[in-house]
């Protein structure tokens, strides 16, 4: 039997706002357990919510980023369930008028990109947190309970269920991640749960029409994970159907050591969440006239660079994407652009630098492209260096290492302190041709004899005895002159 | 000073239960602030900077609704025993800007639910002007300590009915403002759409003074109304739109609810309130005949809103940050049961469950949807009425206090005892209560008010009115013989 597996994703973005969403305590993480908790979020008797312009700013920037509509009036309600780290007894959200309906997201798989089509952003405020052990002024049998992420303004971003892989929904999570990054409303730090996903996941026989029952796979807070769980959770599924059971609806969490997804709740004890209509909030209005003084100020989003990429500076759709991927990788390549346009650099070779060296030592170091080692504007100069023939590419990488390293300001510096120039001089390099030739007469006959290996060979002598300074195609010239 | 002093002795002395805190020190401290404020300013320059009255000194005293940093802060329940606030409610605050003196919290409805302030944690509150008859409710400690002479105005929170019917049963002026003039931030919400803060005080004079003070707009509340301060008592005593001195209501037209006075209103009211309106006949209004069709409906509509707001606005006392918790509670379940189920009274827990149940899977279209539905057809019903009046004149209550050993067992009766105060919460309107006579209780006489309605905003209208009111009549000066005291 061949399977299909059907994802959807609900992810919250936390959104980057200075205070919370209905109160002026600050959103900052890290702070010690109920510092940043105001009275509001404690929820004491008396305190009333107030709206915070910031955070329908967030959402705005998302609606117009992924071409959804944006609700002229959208209404918060009141979500009622019981527990320790929801102060109010229930959670501020919107239900039947989110702000944000329908968009898409442009995801690329194996190299074929598609649209993944979004049904509806809300905005909702952040429970706190449980603390359940670790904490030595906690008896045991006792849960602390931290207040400080209570009221976070929080873009709850719900997609239609059109993945039909864990890799395309990896590859939505980072593009929507890379989004919320790229606009400016969510700092994307994973680790401290600004970017969390919920996975619903089901599958059914290929070709047929209705959906399976799906299970939520709660809080999956990596790209890594993510794919993991959902793989995982669409094998047990399988399983279970092939060996004649039947999936339950229920939520699941991912326990990524002994790899396996295990039943946290079922429908049955779902909550009812009586939900209505907060009525310490008004509509949540935004006027015309603010959605298009936002519009005025929004980014070059990253599909329409990827288009300028390709069609102005001749990059390769994969490169464009690449280039695309985050903000700040944008942001380092049209710097190194910049800095390089006076000096001829070509932007396809930025590219291919940023994808290659940038790249490979920002994962050996673990670095995020914003920590970049090598400054863009040191990076093209060092390309520069490389078009106008003073070093060699093999040169030009040991410089990159050591511009990495620290040991040097730009790559002239580092030049001249090493003189690493290549020789210019064709008297030097036909005299060292004409050395190896003569310690080489073996090789030399080989050559001769039309076998073209010997002369990679003979070039690669000469060029060691350059100590790689000498121009590898002049030297190459040289010896088929002289044979 | 003194007379801090003297109204703190009165409220020591209370005999009607409508005191649940007094910290003298933090009201004399209130009265040496004041003292020194008089002092500072030369009358000359007092009377410059607040043309016409002046509040500084003045003794007030809060339901315990609002919260307050230096008394505590029950709602009249027993989960929030021993609570206090780290903040003033913004209606305090700026009580005692303008110089009032915080004489101590005032007994109530638990968590303002009821009409006869039978339902208070603390014990009922006696009427003043016959202790075995309910002082109404839920303001009812505000209406009580007013009337027995305490103090010379209280605040109250009108959600139902709760500042003008207990006004009505102790012999008081009170009025609720239209929905958004005053904050609702500090006051502990019952019914967040409905609930209204106002001043209960023996003349519709001092309840303008009160009510221009309490009112304004204040940004830690997104329903209120961002409005200039109004200076209600400013033009209380001219005549309506150019009528002469000596009939002052000349062209004011009161419509009179046919369905106010139908079936239901007691024979002594009706004739009170009936009266009432020959004086404002008198006084050159001309009154004619209005209808408000949904007037009955107004009781199961409002039966479902606000208990399903309450129902939601009361999770938050579930024993985990403040209030009461129960002791040694095996589980998180445990604790939340527990602690709710010690702390709420049954009034409390009976408004719970209808809210929990309305809002329910299933139940929310058939009650919440339709509740809502019909509050918009209330609400157009007074819209109609008003484009033939400038003001709805009726009673406040089908009744007299009735006595406080028969109340708690209907509640029913309560519940329909609110015919006529319910509409206009539910269409956010000004309306005002004033003493217009007495009715019999078991011997003593039961004060008789008059409700007057006017469209929003129109709280100057409705103060001017029944000033002028006032001022031909003197039903606002009785008061009670013994206050309070048992027969």
């Amino acid at each position: 039997m061949s399977w299909e597996i059907v994802v959807g994703l609900e992810c919250h973005v936390q959104l980057k706002t200075a205070s919370k969403i209905f109160s002026p305590a600050s959103t900052q993480f890290g702070a010690a357990p109920n510092t940043q908790a105001h009275m509001i979020d404690l929820a004491l008797p008396g305190v009333l919510p107030v709206m915070n312009r910031e955070a329908a700013a967030c959402a705005i920037r998302f609606g117009l980023a992924v071409g959804g509509q944006i609700a002229p009036r959208s209404i918060f309600a009141r979500k009622n369930y019981f527990y320790p780290d929801l102060p109010k007894g229930y959670q501020i959200s919107q239900y039947e008028t989110p702000v944000v309906s329908g968009g898409q997201v442009m995801i690329s798989v194996d190299g074929r990109q598609r649209h993944i089509e979004l049904t509806r952003a809300h905005l909702e405020e952040d429970a706190g947190k449980s603390i359940h052990e670790g904490i030595a002024a906690i008896p045991v049998g006792c849960s602390g309970i931290d207040l400080n992420r209570a009221g976070t303004p929080l873009l709850e971003i719900v997609s239609e269920p059109v993945m039909r892989s864990a890799k395309e929904a990896a590859a939505y999570a980072r593009a929507l991640h890379s989004l919320v990054t790229w606009i400016g409303i969510c700092d994307g730090n994973l680790q401290e749960g600004s970017f969390r996903v919920d996975a619903n996941v089901s599958v059914r026989l290929a070709g047929q029409q209705e959906f399976g029952t799906r299970c939520e796979i709660k809080n999956l807070n990596s790209f890594r994970f993510l794919e993991r769980a959902i793989e995982i959770e669409a094998q047990r599924q399988i399983e279970l159907i092939e060996d004649g059971g039947r999936v339950i609806q229920e939520t699941r969490l991912y326990d990524p050591d002994a790899e396996q997804t295990r039943a946290m709740r079922s429908k049955e004890d779902a909550h009812d969440y009586r939900y209505f209509p907060d009525p310490d909030l008004p509509p949540l209005i935004l006027e015309p006239a603010w959605i298009q003084e936002i519009q005025s100020q929004m980014p070059e989003l990253p599909g329409a660079m990827r288009m300028r990429l390709t069609e102005q500076f001749g990059l390769s759709d994969y490169d464009a994407l690449m280039v695309s991927a985050t903000r700040a990788t944008a942001d380092y390549f049209f710097q190194a652009l910049d800095a390089g346009r006076s000096l001829g650099v070509d932007p396809k070779v930025i590219a291919n630098w940023i994808m290659g060296d940038v790249a490979s030592s920002l994962n050996r170091d673990g670095l995020a492209i914003e920590q970049c080692r090598v400054s863009a504007v040191q990076l093209a100069g060092l390309i520069a260096r490389i078009a106008d023939g003073t070093v060699s590419n093999k040169i030009g990488r040991e410089i990159f290492a050591s511009l990495w390293a620290g040991e040097f300001d730009s790559a002239d510096a580092a030049i001249s302190a090493k003189g690493l120039q290549q020789i210019q001089d064709t008297g030097l390099i036909a005299q060292l041709v004409d050395e190896v030739l003569t310690a080489n007469p073996k090789m030399v006959e080989e050559l001769k004899g039309g076998k073209d290996k010997a002369l990679n060979a003979l070039v690669g002598q000469v060029m060691k005895k350059s100590q790689g300074k000498a121009n590898p195609q002049q030297v190459t010239d040289l010896i088929r002159s002289k044979i | 000073m003194e007379l801090a002093q003297w109204t703190l002795d009165r409220l020591a002395a209370d005999q009607t239960n409508s005191v649940l805190a007094l910290r003298p020190e933090a009201t004399l401290r209130q009265a040496k602030a004041a003292q020194q404020r008089l002092d500072a300013t030369r009358p000359e320059a007092a009377q410059r900077e607040r043309p016409g009255f002046s509040l500084l000194g003045l003794p007030i005293a809060h339901k315990d609704i609002f919260v307050t940093r230096d008394w505590p802060t029950t709602a009249a329940s027993k989960i929030l025993q021993g609570y206090v606030s780290p903040f003033d409610a913004t209606v305090v605050q700026r009580l005692a800007a303008a110089g009032m003196v915080c004489a101590g919290k005032l007994n109530c409805d638990e968590f303002a639910m009821g009409s006869g302030n039978t339902h208070s944690a603390f014990g009922p509150v006696k009427n003043p002007w016959d202790p075995l008859a309910v002082p109404g409710g839920s303001s009812g400690g505000s209406a009580a300590a007013v009337a027995a002479g305490h103090i010379p105005a209280a605040t109250g929170t009108d959600t139902g009915g709760s500042i003008r019917q207990p006004s009505a049963m102790c012999g008081l002026t009170g009025i609720k403002p239209t929905y958004g003039r005053a904050s609702r931030w500090g006051m502990i919400a019952y019914a967040s759409s409905l609930d209204q803060a106002g001043p209960i005080a023996r003349t519709a004079l001092d309840c303008a003074v009160l009510l221009a003070v309490m009112c304004g707009f204040d940004p830690k509340d997104s329903t209120s109304l961002q409005l200039d301060d109004e200076n209600f008592a400013a033009a209380i005593n001219q005549p309506f739109k150019g009528a002469p001195t000596n009939a002052p209501l000349s062209g004011l037209r009161v419509g009179m609810p046919k369905e106010f006075f139908a079936d239901g209103l007691s024979a002594e009211v009706r004739s009170a309130v009936e009266q009432a309106l020959t004086e404002f006949k008198r006084l050159g209004a001309t009154l004619c005949e209005v209808s408000l069709p949904r007037t009955a409906l107004s009781i199961p509509a409002y039966y479902v809103i606000a208990p399903a707001e309450a129902s939601s606005n009361l999770s938050r006392f579930d024993g985990v940050r403040y209030g009461h918790r129960a002791t040694a509670p095996s589980d998180l379940l445990d604790l939340y049961c527990r602690s709710r189920a010690e702390g709420f009274g049954a009034e409390v827990k009976r408004r719970i469950l209808i809210g929990t149940f309305v809002l329910s899977h299933g139940y929310y279209d058939a009650y919440y949807i339709q509740a809502q539905r019909v509050r918009r057809l209330v609400a157009q019903d007074f819209d109609t009425a008003f484009q033939g009046c400038d003001l709805i004149a009726g009673p406040v209550a089908p009744t007299v206090a009735w006595d406080i050993d028969q109340a708690a067992s209907d509640p029913l009766r309560e519940y329909l005892a609110d015919i006529y105060t319910l509409g206009v919460n539910l269409a956010g309107l000004p309306a005002l209560s004033m003493p217009v006579g007495f009715g019999s209780g078991a011997g003593r006489p039961r004060p008789i008010g008059m409700q007057l309605i006017a469209p929003r905003l129109n709280e100057s209208l409705l103060l001017r009115a029944a000033h002028h009111f006032q001022s031909a009549t003197d039903w606002h000066q009785k008061t009670p013989e013994h206050p309070g005291a048992a027969r």
